[in-house]
């Protein structure tokens, strides 16, 4: 068997199918927009025009992501037909009901990324090549189901009242399914850049945590009940500033996931070389190199994130920095990545003490997201558990 | 900055200022001004800043509440200790881009063309072969096809070879210029934002916080911030139909006025709600009045719709009462009071004597709200949420300066299918209200339990009840006068220290004066006794006495209920509202920022900067091309700043494209 864990993948798509994406992305938009031009001011024309050019370029070297896209947008229309005007069509409706409503799609969801960890492990335990496709093949379809239950979300709240309708990057619940959804995407495309499948398990199991907290957070508390928004977040502003910072968030926590990885291996490498893990994971230098990956990628995210907060807080409250609690917690999570990333880049630091301090960084980044909404007060404050 | 190394073996040579300038731009002190500042800034997430100073006196008492207030702690981000951090921190990053600026900006240009063959046999990414081109031949074609590949291209000519010098992605380096540059910016437009200049000011004492709270011509001069270009951050509570020429800026434990070049009137304030009660918008109506402007200029803004005009931009913040005026009707409680209510009007914020009975007391009205879409206030059924209509709160204070705090519901609160009105009281801002709850009469009002209030005060009712009960509990047994005496007196005595002090007095009274061993029985014979005392007194006035009707014995058992907790109320009135007109405040939040745009530069070269230094790697190439018997040797080495992954797969496609397309090739 030929290892191939760690060599990197660039292109292997047909230009004909990258051509076709691109325009099939541009027509999206131009569709989109000219439909829709009478109600769409020009943040949502940016929007738009922005998310076309984002998603023709992640697509053109990424055939799976242009199947997911597909997938989605496919499912998200069966079910948006099926709804029509009437969102106690998911009562009746079998398709609503089991698969596409977002609560059922939600459910699909949490199920497979909990499979898709068990597989990965199952995979690497058994050495087994094909466990491990079979949990990629999980994890796109966790992905896509619940990218269809978001789209889904989405629509029902405008069906509950117009004036209820909005983007369901709202609150802590749908946020954590978000953070699940964006984490595996980010996963997935390092799986496929690197060719590294061994590291899945690892990385999972922080979204399968984050699954069973929101199931926890909807059982307990009722939390997945859409609820129209307060006057503060109304805003074309929260479409872009949530996500973006959950790509950084996600980023985060896949590189404290391989930090986790990284340190039982150089453990097992001393103890054990010729171990299982020591065998099965991928290289340490590679890694190391997709653990700086990551948290350069989380950093570029989520310095644009917390700079759209700034704009964004200086129409809502008066002032582009407050010292609210989350904000100061954003920025505590910004030095401490700064810090690292200038460990790394200019002091050369590698290897189990950046590994360690990843694995920190999870934490305090864990304690901006969830910690500020939970013990500390401030104008944040729509998340409560 | 990857040269810090050297300057530690380096570093005995320098002189003291040189050191100095040295360790300001080391990697270590930012790195670790970087995990000082983070750590720093926690202090202020977890103590809630700018509150009240009493409320931290309250909190963390006398001495250590002075310990935190010298350290600064209740404004974390304007302590002098955590801006020295800051400014450390800009000075570090600014020596540090000093430094590195001109051997960067070389880097940016220089395409090394002085580089051996030794030192390119010496890379680790190198690959040969030859071809049979010429010389010159060679070099052109090489130097056509990394320009294709967006790379900068320099021949130089050398004896019997030429060296091609590459170089793409030379803009990583401007990356770290841009980004260093934009903490500094940004920085600095925090600073012009800042209320550093106020602070200074009122260090050379040229300004006064002012802690009072003082209707605005009474504060004096020295306390007011002129119009002018600096910052300023205020808020000002504007009632509906009124107006305002000054904001108030937040100092500490007090204020500065901040004057304004405009005049703002509030028209109207309103709130919005979702079919669920839930606000939907907050919105106010605005008229600016300037000397600038012909028209006042009339416009609505909103959260997140503020209004910029001649750059102050003015926010809605919050809302608040505006001095609603209350219609109320007072209920006698006590003894003293009297029987009859009396009606009056109150404006919300403002105090007014009362006399009632032989007490003064003064009456703060506090707050206002003309309907409550909450969870139930009492922790009786704190899960539904429902409207419990008008509620306005207020203190009623003695002449020894104690004050109680009631919240009243206007809207009957439904407990067991009987309705109450819901009255909390509380004596520290800081306990949970306590609830009152008045039965409401068949006819909806308070009548009926205030009716059974004065029968149960009228001295000669209880006697004539108390007479009545006697001679009946009395009729089997032999005439005693002395015990008929005893048990008359003993109901009355029950049933007065009921009125005037609930059950509390009437328990205390059973364990202080019964001998212990009577205790339990005689006790509980007591309290038979005493309520039979109130049925009765209750109902001597109905003809139709009827005690099979379940309402009236309900109603009564509520009134008891209510009067045995009247001791604990404490207030000898209750306010019931009988009509109101609402006036709304609108809290407005006024700025200038001039460091805004200077900030937001900042932001974008940051972000700009970060892009290029993660995702525009410098990438160098170098081919020496020599001539080696009839053929040509091609010597090809490079070299990556980032991404060393991407670059192996980099360089070994560039290589197969170059060996390609230089004519007829083999390996070597």
């Amino acid at each position: 068997m030929t290892n191939l864990a760690g060599t990197m993948i660039t292109d292997n798509s047909s230009a004909l199918s990258q051509w076709l994406w691109r325009g099939l992305m541009v027509l999206s938009g131009v569709v989109l927009l000219s439909m829709y031009s009478h109600v769409f001011d020009s943040y949502e024309v940016t929007i738009v025009v922005f998310s076309a050019v984002a998603l023709s370029l992640l697509g053109q070297n990424w055939p799976s992501f242009r199947r997911h896209i597909l997938v989605v947008t496919l499912l998200s229309f069966v079910a948006l037909y099926q709804y029509g005007s009437d969102l106690t069509a998911s009562n009746s409706d079998f398709l609503l009901s089991y698969i596409l409503a977002s609560q059922s799609a939600f459910m699909w969801m949490s199920a497979l990324f909990v499979m898709a960890t068990v597989a990965y492990f199952l995979g690497l335990l058994l050495r087994s090549e094909f466990t491990e496709k079979v949990a990629s093949a999980l994890t796109w379809s966790a992905t896509t189901i619940g990218m269809v239950g978001l789209m889904v979300r989405w629509r029902e709240s405008y069906l509950i009242s117009p004036d209820v309708g909005h983007i369901p990057v709202s609150n802590l619940y749908e946020v954590f399914i978000l953070f699940a959804i964006i984490t595996a995407l980010l996963y997935l495309f390092y799986e496929r850049r690197y060719q590294v499948r061994s590291l899945g398990g690892f990385v999972l199991l922080v979204i399968s945590a984050a699954v069973a907290f929101q199931l926890w957070y909807s059982f307990e508390k009722g939390a997945h009940e859409i609820q129209p928004l307060v006057p503060a977040l109304q805003s074309y502003w929260m479409k872009i500033h949530v996500p973006a910072n959950f790509v950084g968030y996600g980023a985060f926590a896949m590189a404290a996931m391989i930090g986790v990885a990284y340190l039982l291996m150089s453990w097992r490498q001393a103890v054990a070389p010729n171990g299982l893990l020591a065998t099965r994971l991928p290289d340490l230098t590679v890694m190391d190199d997709l653990m700086y990956k990551s948290i350069a990628l989380g950093f570029a995210f989520f310095t644009v994130a917390t700079v759209l907060g700034a704009l964004w807080a200086a129409e809502a409250w008066g002032g582009y920095w407050s010292w609210d609690p989350k904000e100061t917690w954003a920025l505590i999570v910004w030095l401490n990545y700064a810090a690292w990333l200038h460990m790394r880049m200019s002091k050369g630091w590698h290897g189990r003490p950046m590994a360690w301090w990843a694995v920190i960084g999870l934490f305090v980044t864990l304690f901006a997201f969830l910690g500020v909404n939970m013990f500390l007060s401030g104008l944040h404050s729509y998340g409560t558990l | 900055m990857s040269d810090d190394n050297d300057n530690n073996v380096r570093q005995s040579r320098h002189t003291l200022g040189q050191r100095v300038f040295l360790f300001l731009g080391s990697m270590d002190l930012a790195i670790t001004l970087l995990l000082t500042l983070a750590v720093a800034s926690i202090i202020g997430t977890v103590l809630q800043q700018n509150q009240p100073y009493t409320d931290y006196v309250i909190k963390f008492g006398p001495f250590w509440f002075e310990v935190f207030e010298s350290a600064g702690l209740y404004d974390v981000y304007g302590a002098m200790w955590f801006l020295a951090i800051l400014t450390l921190l800009v000075i570090s990053t600014s020596v540090c881009l000093i430094r590195h600026t001109p051997g960067m900006l070389r880097d940016m240009w220089n395409l090394r063309t002085h580089v051996q063959e030794k030192s390119l046999q010496a890379m680790h990414h190198k690959k040969q072969w030859s071809t049979s081109s010429t010389l010159n031949d060679a070099a052109s074609e090489l130097e056509i096809n990394l320009a294709k590949q967006g790379f900068r291209v320099k021949q130089t000519p050398k004896t019997n070879e030429i060296l091609i010098s590459a170089m793409r992605g030379g803009l990583n380096r401007l990356g770290y210029i841009l980004t260093h540059s934009a903490i500094i910016i940004i920085c600095l437009g925090g600073l012009l934002d800042s209320n550093l200049p106020l602070k200074l000011a009122e260090w050379q004492g040229k300004l006064a916080i002012e802690t009072r709270d003082l209707p605005l011509h009474q504060v004096p001069e020295k306390s007011f911030l002129p119009v002018g270009r600096q910052a300023f951050r205020g808020s000002v509570h504007i009632p509906e139909g009124r107006s305002s020429e000054v904001t108030f800026v937040a100092m500490r434990d007090g204020y500065l006025v901040q004057k304004l070049p405009f005049k703002i009137e509030v028209k109207d304030f309103r709130i919005e709600h979702y079919a669920t009660g839930q606000p939907k918008s907050f919105e106010t109506d605005l008229l600016i009045y300037d000397k600038d402007l012909a028209e006042p200029l009339a416009t609505t803004i909103s959260v997140n719709h503020p209004l910029i005009y001649k750059g102050y931009s003015i926010y809605q913040a919050s809302f608040s009462d505006g001095g609603s005026i209350l219609s109320l009707e007072a209920w006698p409680l006590e003894q003293q009071a009297g029987s009859k209510t009396v009606n009056f009007e109150a404006k919300v914020f403002e105090n007014r004597q009362i006399k009632w009975g032989e007490q003064n007391l003064r009456l703060e009205m506090l707050s206002f709200r003309p309907f409550n879409i909450n969870p139930d206030p009492t922790d009786e059924d704190p899960d539904r949420i429902r409207n419990f209509g008008p509620s306005f709160g207020f203190k009623l204070r003695n002449n020894t300066g104690e004050a109680l705090e009631f919240l009243n519901y206007m809207l009957p609160v439904e407990r067991k299918g009987r309705e109450f009105y819901l009255s909390g009281v509380r004596s520290n801002p800081a306990d949970e209200f306590g609830y009152l709850y008045l039965p409401i009469d068949a006819e909806g009002g308070l009548d009926g339990f205030n009716h059974f209030l004065m029968q149960l005060r009228n001295n000669e009712l209880v006697k004539r009840v108390a007479d009545e009960m006697m001679l009946e509990t009395l009729v089997a047994f032999d005439k005693d006068v002395q015990l008929e005496q005893n048990l008359q007196n003993t109901l009355i005595e029950l049933t007065t220290m009921f009125v005037q002090g609930g059950f509390v007095s009437v328990n205390q009274f059973i364990e202080t004066t019964l001998p212990e061993a009577e205790r339990e029985t005689l006790g509980s014979a007591y309290l038979i006794m005493l309520r039979e005392m109130l049925a009765r007194i209750y109902f001597s006035e109905h003809t139709d006495i009827d005690s099979s009707n379940n309402a009236q014995l309900l109603f009564l058992q509520d009134a008891v209920d209510a009067i045995g907790s009247l001791s604990q109320y404490r207030s000898p009135v209750f306010f019931l509202l009988t009509d109101y007109e609402h006036v709304e405040a609108s809290g407005l939040q006024i700025v200038r920022s001039p460091g805004k745009p200077i900030v937001y530069l900042g932001c974008g070269l940051l972000i700009i900067g970060i892009f290029i230094l993660f995702y525009l790697p410098q990438r160098r190439l170098w081919i020496i091309i020599k001539n080696k018997d009839s053929r040509t040797d091609v010597l090809l080495a490079g070299m990556s700043n980032r991404n060393p992954r991407e670059f192996d797969v980099f360089f070994e496609q560039i290589g197969q494209l170059l060996k390609q397309q230089n004519g007829n090739s083999n390996a070597n």
